[in-house]
């Protein structure tokens, strides 16, 4: 393949399942809770994200020779938060319906730590191109994980995927409720998501047993 | 071995240049685009209150207002009238009508009051404007009420369009950070629609407002007179600030209705 080395290839693949940020490096749990109770959530999220820290990365990656490392965290800061207040910007003045979507992710974005972890890590030492590369796989990783428990968390709590019934209605009891079945308001709430990850992990670690940490 | 960007000159310098080159994109950025930004935000003011008076383009399940193209033209064909309502310790003490209200205001319409700075201005114990849209539709007439308040993490809003006896027509709701998929679902048609019917006054007249309550076993909200709407799981906090705004904002207008009856 001419465009992608093999090194660049495991940058975009390594985040999605042995190197995920959320499953291995346990980075962006903050808001892999606060958004994954409706998979559309999720969905917007993971684009979002990608895009911010795609960009983010190549910006910080073609200033890593200047920046002074005392206020490397800041100068990281400073781009994210200014890029993520463009976007909001020129989405309220062009697209208002869209901004209204995504407005509330603005500030999750901002403090996601997968997105200062990536800059601190890689795009500091890495070429722009590589960064971008990297930038989208983590962000797939991420967003894959997202979607997950989004599907899961919404199926389950609410009976719906993407606001589709998918389970019959709850209240005419059609469906699989008209059998019984009650739909579990408790995969609504946060906690559940971290069992979701939790039980993410527990079968991705039983899968691959180099992953699991000596103590 | 020390680099040159170690330096505390060099890093006081990066952060002074920093600083001075982002703030001037942002600043450019919000001043060169405030323009479009207000204009979306006026027209969106005039698809809520459309939206509330049942003027839109919901299909099955989904809330769609008018396209904003139209906004303007539908929102002066179906809006009658704009009145402002001066109110000082919960009562009212003048009635203003559309004109009066922007002559003495350079011509700004009625529906573009600021309902929040309204409030603390009432909170400092100060007169508050009260905007009241009445519209006709299909030979109904229609009150159209902005409420204000706050949800769990930021401010929530909304318009209640109501009838002579002060029962819901039509509401919408909106909110600024709530959570996605639990809070944020009160712009939801199927939380909206549940107002639709609602009673806010007692038969005796005396304002009870509308408690979005859970566990009311009245999911297909079918007693309309119960003062009650079934609540999102997981929005309980978002659901006690709806409660809120429609109790503390709509009492204000019982007596302008009240003057309607007599």
């Amino acid at each position: 393949m001419g465009l992608l080395s093999k090194k660049d290839t495991a940058l975009l693949i390594d985040p999605l399942a042995d190197n995920n940020p959320i499953t291995i490096q346990v980075l962006g749990i903050c808001s892999a809770l606060a958004i994954t109770a409706e998979l559309k959530a999720s969905i917007v999220m993971a684009i979002s994200v990608m895009f911010v820290l795609a960009l983010g990365n190549v910006v910080i990656s073609l200033m890593r020779n200047i920046i002074p490392s005392k206020i490397r965290i800041i100068v990281q800061l400073v781009v994210v938060a200014a890029l993520v207040i463009i976007v909001d910007l020129v989405l309220k003045a062009f697209a208002y319906e869209l901004s209204k979507t995504l407005s509330v992710f603005v500030g999750l974005i901002i403090t996601n730590c997968i997105i200062m972890g990536r800059f601190e890590a890689f795009a500091l030492g890495n070429s722009p191109w590589r960064s971008f590369l990297d930038g989208i796989g983590n962000a797939a990783g991420y967003g894959l994980i997202l979607i997950i428990v989004g599907f899961f968390r919404e199926l389950l709590g609410s009976g719906t995927l993407l606001g589709f019934k998918v389970l019959g209605d709850p209240i005419e009891k059609s469906g699989l409720y008209a059998i019984g079945y009650e739909n579990n308001g408790f995969m609504l709430l946060s906690p559940m998501a971290l069992i979701v990850v939790g039980v993410i992990i527990w079968i991705q670690r039983s899968r691959n047993k180099a992953l699991i940490e000596e103590n | 071995m020390s680099k040159k960007t170690d330096s505390n000159v060099y890093t006081v310098i990066f952060a002074i240049i920093m600083v001075v080159i982002v703030g001037s994109v942002l600043a450019y950025f919000a001043t060169s685009l405030k323009p479009n930004i207000d204009e979306n935000k006026r027209i969106e003011k005039q698809q809520n209150i459309l939206y509330a008076m049942g003027i839109n383009e919901n299909d099955e399940s989904s809330a769609n207002f008018v396209a904003a193209s139209v906004a303007g033209k539908e929102f002066s064909k179906f809006v009658k009238e704009q009145f402002v309502l001066e109110v000082k310790d919960d009562k009212v003490i003048k009635l203003q009508t559309r004109k009066e209200y922007m002559d003495e205001n350079s011509g700004q319409e009625p529906y573009l009051i600021d309902v929040k700075k309204q409030q603390s201005l009432a909170k400092e114990g100060k007169t508050r404007k009260l905007p009241l849209f009445v519209g006709e539709k299909e030979g109904k007439t229609f009150y159209v009420a902005p409420i204000y308040g706050k949800g769990l993490w930021d401010a929530i809003w909304g318009y209640v369009a109501l009838d002579q006896n002060m029962v819901i027509q039509g509401a919408y709701f909106d909110h600024k950070g709530e959570t996605p998929g639990l809070g944020a679902n009160i712009t939801q048609r199927y939380f909206m629609d549940d107002f639709i019917g609602e009673h806010l006054l007692t038969d005796e007249g005396d304002f009870k407002g509308v408690t979005v309550a859970k566990g009311n076993n009245d999911p297909k909200n079918e007693r309309k007179t119960d003062y009650k709407v079934d609540a999102i799981a997981g929005a309980t906090i978002t659901g006690d600030g709806v409660t809120a705004m429609i109790k503390s904002d709509l009492q204000l207008y019982v007596p302008y209705f009240q003057s309607l009856k007599n």
